[in-house]
């Protein structure tokens, strides 16, 4: 690559990107893409460009886990590191592929954390691009494509192709949709009347949370601050979540009538999609759609006809960070900023992009929102529960024969839920994620609502031959890797904790160290910046209390035990000194 | 005498500084030696510990005899407490932990700058080092933490004060905190 393509390309990305300074990541995933990486050549030219100094530049780009400096691979493969990734036999599969291309240095062999695809799994990026439904003869053919330089578009479709799956309809989806008919009802209705709509419908945030949409629109209608923005948050990173991928996928009309709903209301101009990195594929099918829309005079200027409605809506790619999904770290993230949360208050709806006021709602809020625009506050209700209307996407994955998305009415039992997907033998329930519940059978009768088991829509199922501790272990991890280092608690106690289950599943730990995590656990939720930190513990005190048989036979009956294998670790100066005699060994380890 | 409380100390992977904090608390010693006293510590040379009371370690464990002294330490102490950042930490010396030991012997005793007779000593008389520098809790199980680097003189006269009087522990806010 020669220097004159660097700077030309740059040059191009960021007239592409306005040389504004809140674009940065965009600008940095941009040039990712066309040159293999970031070239360290760049970045004082984009530091002369954006007015931002290299170290920020910089610090941009390790915060990220898909941005790098290495422009030599072509071909940069991610495996899935999601627990029903691994128990679809992932690993397996990337080591398989890492020794098929050990002869060659074209290729990198990695995991990154859940990309998305459960239920069509084990899946993996190949240069940010999503593979589905990987097994050995697709691994070995992939080998073969990477050591003859064929090109990502020369590889068979197939193998990109990510299926709808849609298991089970119910109010959202069954419902059909007129292109246009959400907006011209909001513009019909006018604002007031939509909120009121809104807020009579009782629509609660799909993301999890559970707060009152309408609730939100009206903190930032009434905001006072200039040119309001939407957002749409479609970083669905939460392990084994899925559902706004569909929506992003099949039904993106509503997402953008939701949004252009929300700017009415609230009186915004500018819209975004924020869409997860590992969502690359997506981009392309979403920005024709927003042109077709803008075309059709449903977007941009004097929106359906009417003089001075305007709003548009741009889409920013995340790059595989966890936090972004918090509304606060998205923002900053959009701002093109590392994604840290911010203090709050101020709230999003008072200060949010660039202290602007500012709604930040989950895809399937705002695809709700705008099927009430049309349909009306007593439609919603006829499915859910009083507290919590309507109905919830569900992502199922893991040891169930039809995993794949199932929409239900709020209030729907486990039981039913584990019957319709046919799973047998169930162990446990992960539901809401890595961050979420783990739910024994005797539990099943519990059902999904804010006012039970609130969920952002992951539903993991686990049967009776797996071994659970790999699952905490596999979270656990997730959230050393995803934790922004900002705050010490979560930072550092993450890593306590992976460190002390590691001891647990190695056989070496006591039962002071189920009672040391408890307390680390703890500590870290009580004393962390944001959700991240106060969840992190979640799957280990989670399972303490409701599977300690997970924990119990690991545990030796000594009251403490070193943390590494003492002998073990006087080898290295064994062979060094050739020494073997009684001092050069340490005996036993526990009291 | 039957009735002081027996105290011992030792410098594992540390520098000393631990003790010599220890020292300032200057003629306070006088008060200290009336309420204790001291089994093996470097400043009595006891070479061997007997049944203590209380026993407080410096440094971390980088090699076979910090683990044996650490383990008799545990055997003999009623309570053990783990003083300053090496020992809590691995500290300085744990900066090691990101080579590998053979890069550290190499560097100290082959390729250093002045070394004569160039070899990796291996005489049994010397401890084999552990692989990574652990803090002494990873080794065996600790009771009380008494951060920095060194606990100033206050905050390990504050901790024994209360210690000994059986008091709960509790310092003011600039004894512990170092911001």
């Amino acid at each position: 690559m020669t220097d004159d393509h660097i700077t030309e390309t740059t040059n191009r990305v960021m007239t592409q990107w306005n040389n504004d300074q809140s674009n940065l990541l965009q600008m940095l995933i941009d040039l990712q893409q066309a040159l293999n990486g970031i070239p360290e050549s760049a970045i004082n030219q984009i530091s002369a460009g954006t007015r931002r100094s290299p170290a920020d530049i910089e610090s941009v780009i390790g915060f990220y886990s898909f941005l790098h400096h290495d422009t030599h691979n072509p071909y940069r493969v991610l495996f899935s590191d999601n627990i029903t990734d691994r128990m679809l036999g992932s690993r397996a599969l990337a080591e398989h592929l890492n020794s098929r291309l050990q002869d060659i240095d074209t290729a990198t062999v990695d995991y990154t954390s859940c990309t998305g695809m459960g239920d069509q799994g084990p899946a993996a990026l190949v240069n940010g691009h999503t593979l589905t439904r990987l097994d050995k003869e697709r691994i070995d053919q992939m080998a073969a494509l990477m050591e003859t330089n064929t090109p990502l578009s020369d590889w068979p479709a197939e193998w990109f192709r990510v299926d709808e799956n849609i298991r089970r309809r119910d109010l959202l989806l069954e419902t059909d949709f007129e292109k246009g008919s959400a907006i011209k009802c909001a513009l019909e209705s006018g604002a007031e009347k939509i909120l009121e709509e809104l807020d009579a419908s009782g629509l609660r945030g799909r993301g999890g949370a559970g707060f009152k949409t309408a609730m939100k629109w009206r903190f930032c209608r009434e905001a006072t601050g200039d040119n309001r923005v939407v957002v749409c948050n479609a970083d669905e990173g939460e392990p084994g979540t899925f559902k706004d991928r569909l929506l992003l996928q099949s039904f993106a009309e509503r997402l953008i009538e939701g949004m252009t709903v929300c700017a009415k209301v609230i009186g915004a101009t500018t819209g975004f999609i924020y869409l997860r990195g590992e969502y690359l594929y997506l981009r392309d099918e979403l920005e024709s759609k927003l042109q077709r829309y803008r075309d059709a005079g449903l977007l941009s200027k004097d929106i359906h006809g009417e003089a001075g409605f305007d709003f548009d809506i741009k889409i920013h790619l995340g790059a595989g960070a966890y936090i972004c999904g918090e509304e606060s770290a998205l923002i900053e993230s959009l701002e093109g900023k590392r994604g840290i949360p911010r203090i709050r208050p101020p709230f999003p709806v008072t200060s949010g992009y660039l202290n602007r006021p500012t709604v930040v709602n989950n895809v399937e809020t705002l695809v709700a929102a705008a099927m009430i625009a049309v349909h009306g506050a007593a439609w919603f209700r006829t499915k859910g529960t009083e507290q919590s209307p309507g109905t919830k996407l569900l992502s199922i994955s893991g040891n169930c024969l039809k995993p794949g998305i199932y929409e239900y009415p709020f209030g729907t039992s486990l039981e039913v839920i584990l019957k319709d997907c046919e799973a047998t033998h169930v162990q446990a329930v992960q539901i809401a994620g890595a961050a979420g519940s783990c739910i024994p059978p005797s539990e099943f009768s519990r059902s999904i609502a804010f006012e039970d088991l609130a969920t952002g829509g992951s539903f993991m199922i686990f049967d009776r031959e797996r071994n659970l501790l790999e699952m905490v272990q596999n979270f656990t991890d997730f959230f050393v890797h995803e934790s922004c280092g900002f705050c010490t608690p979560c930072r550092v106690g993450t890593s306590l904790l992976k460190k002390r289950l590691a001891k647990v599943a190695s056989g070496r730990a006591t039962g002071v160290d189920l009672e040391k995590m408890r307390i680390i656990g703890s500590l870290t939720r009580q004393t962390s910046h944001c959700g991240l930190g106060m969840t992190a513990a979640n799957p280990i005190l989670e399972t303490l209390d409701k599977f300690p048989h997970i924990y119990e036979p690991h545990l030796l009956s000594t009251t403490f035990e070193p943390a590494f294998n003492l002998d073990a670790s006087l080898e290295e100066a064994r062979q060094i000194t050739g020494r073997d005699d009684p001092d050069a060994h340490l005996q036993g380890g526990g009291v | 005498m039957a009735d002081k409380v027996k105290v011992a100390t030792a410098s594992l992977a540390g520098c000393f500084g631990c003790h010599m904090s220890l020292l300032d608390i200057d003629e306070r010693i006088i008060d200290l030696v009336e309420l204790v006293e001291f089994d093996r510590t470097p400043l009595t040379d006891i070479k061997e510990i007997g049944d203590c009371d209380v026993g407080i370690i410096e440094g971390g464990v980088c090699n076979a005899e910090n683990v044996e002294v650490l383990r008799e330490f545990r055997r003999h102490c009623k309570i053990l407490v783990s003083m300053g950042a090496c020992s809590i930490n691995g500290g300085i010396p744990a900066m090691r932990n990101q080579y590998q030991l053979k890069e550290c012997l190499e560097e100290s005793y082959l390729h250093g700058m002045g070394v004569e007779d160039a070899q990796i000593p291996n005489d049994p008389e010397v401890p084999l080092l552990l692989n990574k520098v652990h803090p002494i809790h990873e080794v065996v199980k600790v009771d009380y933490f008494l951060p920095g680097c060194p606990p100033p003189a206050d905050t390990i006269w504050t901790f024994l004060e209360e210690l000994l009087s059986g008091e709960p522990i509790e310092f003011a806010y600039r004894q512990i905190h170092y911001d």
